[in-house]
């Protein structure tokens, strides 16, 4: 067990490397192969108004001219040890870990990171929490009432909720309980749980709802999905044979089973959504990594955009690396194999 | 027991399911008794409705795809129909099944002791101490060496023989009265079969209980059953004491079965001969006597085979019954003389 730990922990760290290396090749190679130099990339910086002098200079200083692995190089070393950009008139420093300095706002993009985890991490896990009771149940009951009018109402229902988006549900939630019923929060109104738990639920309440209609959806399906195929298992037979009340030889012995897939799935699409959940936070302006990635993007901020892809990056090799774990936990014939 | 009622007692027990394609009569009109300490051996081929009928007298069977009629008297009790609640209370306690493949049947993310506590504590408020203790014990029964350290290990870390005694060992966890075995040696390679199968003749006579040995193979019914029923298409076709059955048998069926048995006992061995054809299907079962199409001696009926369906009459010797439209003294003149000459000069 220990040895299988350890294995998956190293196989994650050198998985983040690679990762991060293509990524950053990426941001610094794409721009040069359309066209961008150093020097363009550097005006982007110090603004049009500079000289072709200082335009050459602030290049120079920020290293743009040395080859992409030195460059890749110095960002790993920033993560570690922080960094310096000197930009002719002053020096910023961004300390460790240093994910990159925006020129733009002229801030380290880290603090930024941190501030906005907390905001993504409140929308992930009480839709998450959501979209598990309902999407389980529903697809439980569906499994269990094959063809019963139940399942029919519930399997159109799903597949509704899986083919709409979420910028259309969001909209017409927003809408409907926000501005007509007067229900729910309007959007850009979240307030952080520290300061006010009641405030903070008012807030996410219908981002929550949204985002777990469409995981519901799915989720119901795969439930389903999996309880028709367990609970056609010899096992459940023998369950029903020692005499076990229905509702054990449903729970214990068939969902129980059928959980294990859907574990992997969840871990896939929790840790997606903590790299931001980017539709959601946008409409409904909630002030987190998915916002941050797509304002950025828009801004043409090279560092941001990089650091918040390392940051969802992180987030999904770690939602994996714990999926894994918990399936030795959760499947016994995984320990010893 | 009430009016000389038999411990158990199934009488005209129709199990059908209705499907897209028709009505599939897996059990159609099954009679028979069985006493504590007794075993019945229920032989047929693959679809011939032997798992359907235990599964039938053990109550587990979907209301909403099925149509079960006839009674099930299990001592004094009549099952069919008990309430669903009545029935699951029973299941696992007075009455319990041992399946064919250990592997699949039992769950792969539970301990082996998990699923004997659970089965035992369905039926005994007792603390999980309590029936861990008894699955232990149960455990060294079966002949599981080392129960106490097993108990935690998961089906997978037990071999098959071992998975097997572990199923028996739930099974029997709560000294049912009526235990049904569903193939239990099939999957099972031959030295362990004789192994289980010596292990079950031994608790059947610890416990007193009646014993169902669905199989297919006569084997296992020579070892084990006192009597023995032949399904064919869902019916009894034939039915008596093993005895009779391996010595004096009917039913053309019978003789094939016999005929298609591998014998040990016997020197020399030619080849094994088939029944020609395959089962029917239970949905549109032949005019007539199910087994005509596959029938030697279908044209001696005088067309009878093809168009009336033969009744479950009693046969030669006592308490032995064949559906065959064949006169008796043909059968045993054809069993005497044509088939069990050729039966032991195989």
């Amino acid at each position: 067990m220990i040895t299988y730990i350890i294995r998956r922990l190293f196989a994650a760290v050198v998985l983040l490397f690679i990762i991060s290396a293509a990524t950053f090749s990426i941001f610094y190679l794409v721009p040069r192969l359309v066209g961008s130099t150093p020097e363009t990339l550097a005006t982007r910086y110090v603004g049009r108004a500079a000289t072709p002098e200082t335009v050459h200079l602030i290049a120079e200083k920020l290293g743009f001219y040395d080859p992409i692995w030195l460059q890749y190089g110095r960002w790993v070393k920033g993560i570690f040890f922080g960094a310096d950009y000197d930009l002719g008139a002053t020096v910023e420093h961004c300390p460790a870990p240093c994910f990159g300095y925006s020129f733009i706002t002229k801030t380290p993009v880290w603090p930024d990171l941190v501030d906005r985890i907390p905001v993504t991490l409140s929308l992930a896990i009480g839709a998450a929490i959501l979209w598990l009771i309902f999407g389980l149940s529903i697809g439980t009951l569906s499994a269990l009432r094959r063809g019963s009018f139940l399942d029919r109402a519930a399997m159109t229902f799903s597949l509704a909720g899986v083919s709409l988006p979420i910028f259309f549900t969001g909209m017409i939630g927003l809408l409907v309980f926000s501005y007509k019923l007067g229900w729910t929060a309007p959007g850009g109104s979240y307030t952080d749980f520290t300061e006010s738990p009641s405030a903070w639920a008012y807030a996410l309440l219908l981002p929550w709802i949204v985002l777990a209609l469409q995981f519901s959806a799915q989720y119901a399906r795969l439930t389903r999905a999996g309880m028709l195929e367990t609970m056609g298992e010899d096992y459940i037979r023998t369950a029903r044979a020692k005499g076990l009340p229905e509702r054990d030889v449903t729970v214990k012995h068939g969902l129980r089973a059928a959980l294990t897939p859907i574990l992997t799935i969840f871990g896939l699409d929790f840790g997606l959504l903590l790299g931001g959940a980017v539709l959601t936070e946008q409409v409904f302006s909630l002030p987190g990594l998915g916002k941050y990635a797509v304002d950025a993007i828009t801004n043409n901020d090279l560092p941001k955009v990089l650091g918040v892809t390392m940051m969802a990056a992180f987030f999904v090799v770690i939602a994996n690396l714990i999926v894994d774990l918990l399936y030795a936990v959760v499947d016994p014939r995984v320990r010893l194999g | 027991m009430p009016d000389g009622q038999a411990f158990l007692e199934v009488k005209d027990l129709k199990i059908h399911f209705p499907t897209d394609d028709g009505l599939v009569r897996s059990a159609d009109g099954l009679s028979f008794k069985l006493e504590r300490g007794r075993t019945l051996g229920i032989v047929g081929e693959s679809g011939s409705g032997k798992s359907v009928t235990s599964l039938g007298i053990m109550g587990i069977y979907n209301k909403r795809n099925s149509q079960i009629s006839g009674e099930i008297w299990l001592d004094g009790d009549e099952i069919v129909s008990a309430g669903q609640e009545t029935v699951r209370k029973l299941r696992g306690n007075k009455l319990a099944m041992i399946f064919q493949d250990p592997l699949s049947a039992m769950h792969p993310y539970y301990t082996v002791g998990h699923q004997i506590i659970e089965a035992y504590q369905v039926h005994h408020n007792v603390s999980k101490k309590v029936a861990r203790k008894h699955a232990i014990d149960m455990l060294g029964r079966v002949g599981i060496p080392q129960p106490d350290r097993r108990v935690d290990d998961y089906p997978h870390q037990f071999s098959g023989g071992m998975r097997q005694r572990a199923m028996i060992a739930m099974a029997l966890v709560n000294d049912p009265q009526l235990l049904i075995a569903d193939e239990p040696t099939t999957a099972l390679d031959v030295t362990v079969q004789a192994q289980i199968m010596d292990l079950m003749h031994d608790l059947q006579a610890e416990f007193n209980s009646a014993l169902i040995v669905i199989t297919h193979d006569l084997g296992v019914v020579a070892e084990l059953a006192d009597d023995v029923l032949v399904m064919y298409g869902g019916k009894c076709i034939e039915y008596g004491s093993a005895s009779t059955i391996f010595e004096r048998p009917e039913h053309p069926y019978t003789w094939g079965l016999l005929g298609s048995m591998p014998r040990m006992d016997r020197p020399t061995q030619d080849r094994l001969v088939p029944i020609p054809g395959s089962p029917p299907s239970l949905i549109n079962l032949p005019q007539g006597c199910a087994f005509s199409p596959r029938c030697a001696y279908e044209p001696q009926t005088g067309g009878l085979g093809t168009t009336v369906p033969p009744e479950l009459v009693r046969a030669g010797g006592s308490n032995h019954l064949v559906r065959c439209h064949l006169p008796t003294e043909e059968r045993q003149r054809i069993w005497a003389e044509e088939v069990k000459p050729k039966l032991e000069a195989q």
